[in-house]
């Protein structure tokens, strides 16, 4: 009892502590990479190459004053943070990093997912109205209706994922796209793919649709009456959320922790030394990667223009593909169903 | 250690349900509504029931609240009013209680329900849950289930109908009329003074 309690929590900071590592390195990567996107260096002036640079923040932030709107809600007003960072550190339970290496390995796996996404969006809202502030209201009230409203694609998506591998266990889907990189569902389900990452990056209020933010409109979007700390774990929050979509990703249309040449004559025992782990975090980092290229090469949406792409381009997509997914399994085509 | 679990989650699912008919905020009676409901969740989960758990999370933490939440907080909410028709209404309210009272009763002490004294059907070791619900919901029930399916098409539509009434006078942007905009069309070359800002400072 005690043992696997014990087990189990072990397992839970094995998780997680990487994770805020990576945060924390993911915000420098960010600096870094956009700077030299526009032909500037980022910071490098912390510590070699500026590498100490995310903990010279995060201890800035800890250190500064937490202020609270005279006509705050009080409560909520606190609450909203760790609401917002809850479900974006819960959802990262089910990811499987290698051969049955998941904390969490359950049936519902990829349900678990969607429920817990889906709950990311309560931080903000509460956020934005507890801070009594127009800004944040505005932020809060845009932030919502397009989180909404991506739910339906992704979810949709996953629905072709699940239809395709025939299992909600998230090990059980990379397991169905045992192979080389043609038999990962990219390839099936490749309109699916595209409507995942692009709904993804709406999720996570991201550029190019970041107007929740929308920093030459509303100020900062929800977040605008928040400071120090408080400031700090939304922006974990926010980054975390793009390492899970980065990670689920990689484990639903990428293969997981197959390598690319699995099973093939001569490149297969190749790269048979290198551990798969390895090969979701390359598959992973790329995605993650994107983002930032996202961030530097687009300009922001027009809000009306998100909320039409969302509507009536992913979702008549979507629809259109899961019947086609459906002849496709039913026919048992290729070499994947 | 589960039934502690479960008393712990029940006492907390009553306390919220409790302050979400008695807070005056409703924003705050909407919050305490969703603790409500994950604590079922929870519940269902211990149960054995986990996709049922969750889906009662994805359907009604993650969507249904947060459209009533997204209502709730537009509205410039003043609670003296609300509470001003208290007695007027105390009667109706009074009746829908016991009706709802009546029904669960009769829910509850049902034999065939076995509620109380039953016990739980310990879940199959090899099936899992979603299989398990999957494999009713398209055989046995299909037909409720197509029907259930046709009568949340049709209240979509319902919505949709209901918004598409067009005002006159409003300015709208048509997204294919923007797209196929060509800049021949908009804009129109002038020849210009020669030698631009010079010529114009001259003109002033």
């Amino acid at each position: 009892m005690l043992e696997t309690l014990i087990w189990e929590t072990a397992k839970i900071w094995a998780v997680l502590i990487p994770l805020f590592l990576a945060v924390a390195y993911f915000t420098y990567a960010e600096r870094r990479v956009i700077g030299h996107m526009q032909s500037r260096r980022g910071p490098n002036r912390v510590g070699p190459r500026g590498l100490l640079q995310p903990i010279a923040d995060a201890l800035k932030l800890l250190f500064k004053e937490i202020t609270i709107p005279t006509y705050a809600n009080r409560t909520l007003f606190l609450i909203a943070p760790a609401l917002a960072i809850m479900p974006a550190l819960a959802a990262w339970a089910v990811i499987p990093f290698g051969e049955g290496m998941a904390v969490a390995d359950i049936n519902a796996g990829l349900l678990y997912i969607l429920a817990m996404t889906s709950l990311g969006v309560y931080g903000l809202i509460i956020a934005g109205w507890a801070s009594n502030s127009k800004y944040a209201l505005l932020g809060t009230l845009r932030a919502s209706a397009q989180v909404v409203s991506y739910e339906i694609a992704m979810g949709f998506a996953l629905v072709g994922v699940l239809m395709a591998a025939g299992t909600m266990n998230m090990g059980g889907i990379v397991e169905a796209q045992a192979g080389p990189f043609w038999n990962w569902f990219w390839l099936p389900l490749l309109p699916l793919f595209l409507v995942y990452w692009i709904s993804g990056v709406a999720e996570t209020n991201r550029a190019p649709f970041d107007v929740a933010e929308g920093e030459s409109e509303i100020v900062a979007g929800f977040h605008v009456e928040y400071s120090g700390m408080a400031f700090a774990v939304f922006f974990l929050a926010e980054y975390a959320n793009m390492l899970l979509i980065s990670f689920l990703g990689a484990t639903l249309f990428l293969g997981g922790w197959y390598s690319p040449f699995e099973g093939l004559p001569v490149l297969g025992p190749m790269f048979d030394w290198v551990p798969g782990t390895v090969w979701l975090f390359l598959k992973a980092g790329f995605f993650a990667f994107c983002y930032l290229w996202f961030r530097a090469s687009f300009p922001r949406y027009r809000y009306d223009q998100v909320m039409r792409l969302g509507w009536k381009v992913l979702i008549p997509v979507t629809v259109v593909w899961l019947v086609v997914l459906t002849a496709l399994v039913y026919g048992g085509v290729g070499p994947w169903f | 250690m589960e039934q502690l679990l479960f008393y712990i989650f029940a006492g907390i699912l009553l306390f919220a349900a409790t302050m979400v008919i008695s807070v005056r905020n409703p924003v705050h009676a909407a919050l305490f509504l969703v603790l409500a409901f994950f604590n079922a969740a929870i519940i269902w989960v211990l149960a054995g029931a986990e996709f049922l758990g969750i889906a009662l999370v994805v359907v009604y933490v993650g969507a249904v609240m947060v459209l009533f939440l997204f209502v709730l907080m537009m509205l410039d909410i003043n609670t003296a009013p609300l509470r001003e028709g208290f007695a007027r209404y105390l009667p109706v309210g009074l009746l829908v209680a016991l009706l709802m009272a009546v029904q669960l009763g009769a829910v509850i002490l049902s034999e065939r329900a076995e509620l109380i004294g039953g016990t739980i059907p310990e879940p199959a070791a090899d099936v899992n849950n979603i299989q398990a619900i999957g494999g009713v919901l398209y055989t046995v029930y299909v037909y409720p289930f197509e029907i259930a399916a046709v009568i949340l098409l049709l209240a979509i539509v319902a919505a949709i109908s209901l918004t598409l009434r067009r005002r006159g006078g409003t300015h709208q942007q048509d997204v294919a009329k923007q797209l196929s905009a060509r800049p021949e069309e908009r804009v129109r070359m002038v020849k210009g003074m020669s030698g631009s800002s010079e010529a114009r400072r001259e003109n002033q």
